[in-house]
């Protein structure tokens, strides 16, 4: 049995929060650098040149890259040899939040109630906390901050069986287009297949946390991501839907066994702020 | 292509001169609003009282930034996105608004009164907030300080990096991207 502080979870969380904000990751930066080489529009060069600054900029002075913030998302991977003491995990993340946006300076993005819009909630809370309870004593904090932007383009669909790989495939295209300059191109598309309707949901986020460039271990999968990068970077919408064939930086999928009556496809669009990070504890 | 630098509240030369998909740098005065604040505008407009600024002839940036460290002019100011704010847009326009700059797709009642009223809405680049927080040289909070971060500022700008997406002709730039690319 591993004991973990709960003081020591708040510390780590609150500091991945900050990070998280102000250092974009070597695979988004690498992979707007390589981006650049390959877009054809001028607007678009133009666009990937400022991302590009604005990262650096916002490392060094350790600012935020982008004003929002995002909700901070999280999936935990708790082995269930390891104890947790003085607190609630629960608690003891949302602890590090509030401490790490307000130490962080980062922004409150939280409304309390989605109807009156009333923001009544401590510093940038609830965190939205997904626990996969595994064999082993070890502790691993995936976090992620979410913006809304492309959250709000996302979209889930109980397709029919007979819509199979073409109808998977529509459905994936016409969300990213429709999204267009809203989700802030360029993207990463994130999707869940299978399961049933929430567990495909929490796939497709799932998907999100795999870094740039790396394939899904399965070959039918790993070629459908490649394909659907092709195509999507066919559409021309291009960095902030300026144009040009820069759309995706990268389609992350994840499969799963689901009712022989069923076939349920989401779809998570991240921006190109891809934020996130793994806490060892 | 180079950016066009262009003035703050923008006179109606500068807004004929501009075409969709122009790039241009901003100096001048801008004032800040994003959801909240654009209710309570439209709300006040409807029972016909007074607006906390005199829209007329402004320029509107739809942005809720961070909040500023100590020394720091404003925090991370990027764009939102605007179609949150297409339905308030028309009557602001109608008062008198000569700008709007966001991210994103706007409403065709949006875009027709864009036309209309011979304004502009222009993008500026999601995401590159803390590039954008350089460009601001001052920032008051004028109007619903309750708001918090949704608040209307007045800030001031020197080389604020924008793209003209519709101009005062009806050109959508999002629309004609793609015919424009090929050309
Ligand atoms: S969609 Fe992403 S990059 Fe764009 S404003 Fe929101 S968080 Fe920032």
């Amino acid at each position: 049995m591993r004991i973990i502080h709960y003081e020591d979870i708040v510390e780590k969380v609150s500091k991945a929060c900050q990070d998280v904000n102000f250092d974009i990751g070597s695979d988004v930066f690498d992979s707007f650098k390589k981006s650049l080489e390959t877009e054809t529009s001028e607007n678009g060069k133009y666009i990937l040149e400022q991302l590009i600054e604005n990262a650096v900029i916002a490392k060094e002075e350790r600012v935020p890259m982008c004003q929002d913030t995002g909700v901070a998302v999280l999936i935990v991977e708790l082995g269930q040899d390891c104890h947790i003491v003085g607190g609630s995990l629960y608690s003891a993340i949302n602890e590090g939040v509030v401490k790490g946006y307000s130490d962080g300076f980062l922004r409150h993005s939280i409304v309390g109630n989605p109807i009156s819009r009333t923001t009544s909630t401590t510093y940038n809370t609830p965190a939205v906390i997904h626990i996969e309870l595994l064999p082993g004593d070890q502790l691993i904090l995936n976090l992620s901050a979410k913006g809304a932007g492309s959250e709000n383009m996302s979209s889930m669909k109980m397709l029919k069986p007979s819509d199979g790989l073409q109808g998977v495939k529509d459905f994936i295209i016409e969300t990213v287009r429709i999204a267009g300059p809203n989700a802030c191109p360029p993207l990463i598309v994130g999707v869940g297949i299978g399961g049933n309707f929430e567990r495909c949901a929490y796939l497709a986020k799932k998907s999100l946390f795999r870094p740039i460039g790396f394939r899904n271990i399965s070959k039918e999968i790993s070629t459908l991501e490649k394909d659907l990068i092709e195509e999507i970077n066919k559409l021309g919408i291009g960095p902030q839907g300026m144009g040009g064939n820069t759309t995706a930086l990268d389609v992350k999928i994840e499969m799963e066994a689901c009712h022989i009556a069923s076939l349920p496809v989401a779809i998570n669009l991240n921006c190109h702020a891809s934020r996130h990070k793994k806490i060892i504890m | 292509m180079l950016s066009i630098k262009i003035i703050s509240p923008f006179d109606q030369k500068t807004i004929d001169s501009l075409k969709s998909g122009n790039r241009v740098l901003i100096t001048g005065t801008i004032y800040t609003a994003r959801d909240a604040a654009h209710k309570r505008m439209y709300e006040a407009i409807q029972r016909g009282e007074s607006l906390p600024f005199n829209v007329e002839g402004q320029v509107i940036y739809y942005v809720g930034p961070t909040p500023q460290k100590p020394g720091q002019i404003i925090g991370s100011a990027g764009p939102t996105t605007s179609e949150r704010m297409d339905k308030y847009s028309p009557s602001l326009l109608d008062y008198g608004l000569k700008g709007m700059i966001g991210k994103g797709y706007r409403s065709k009642e949006v875009v027709d009164s864009i036309k209309k009223n011979k304004s502009l809405y222009l993008a500026a680049i999601g995401g590159s907030g803390a590039l954008i927080a350089r460009t601001i040289k001052s920032m008051d909070v004028i109007a619903y300080e309750d708001l918090g971060t949704e608040a209307v500022r007045k800030i001031t700008v020197e080389n604020f990096p924008a793209i003209v997406i519709n101009d005062s002709y009806g050109n959508d730039w999002y629309a004609d991207k793609e015919i424009n690319q090929s050309k």
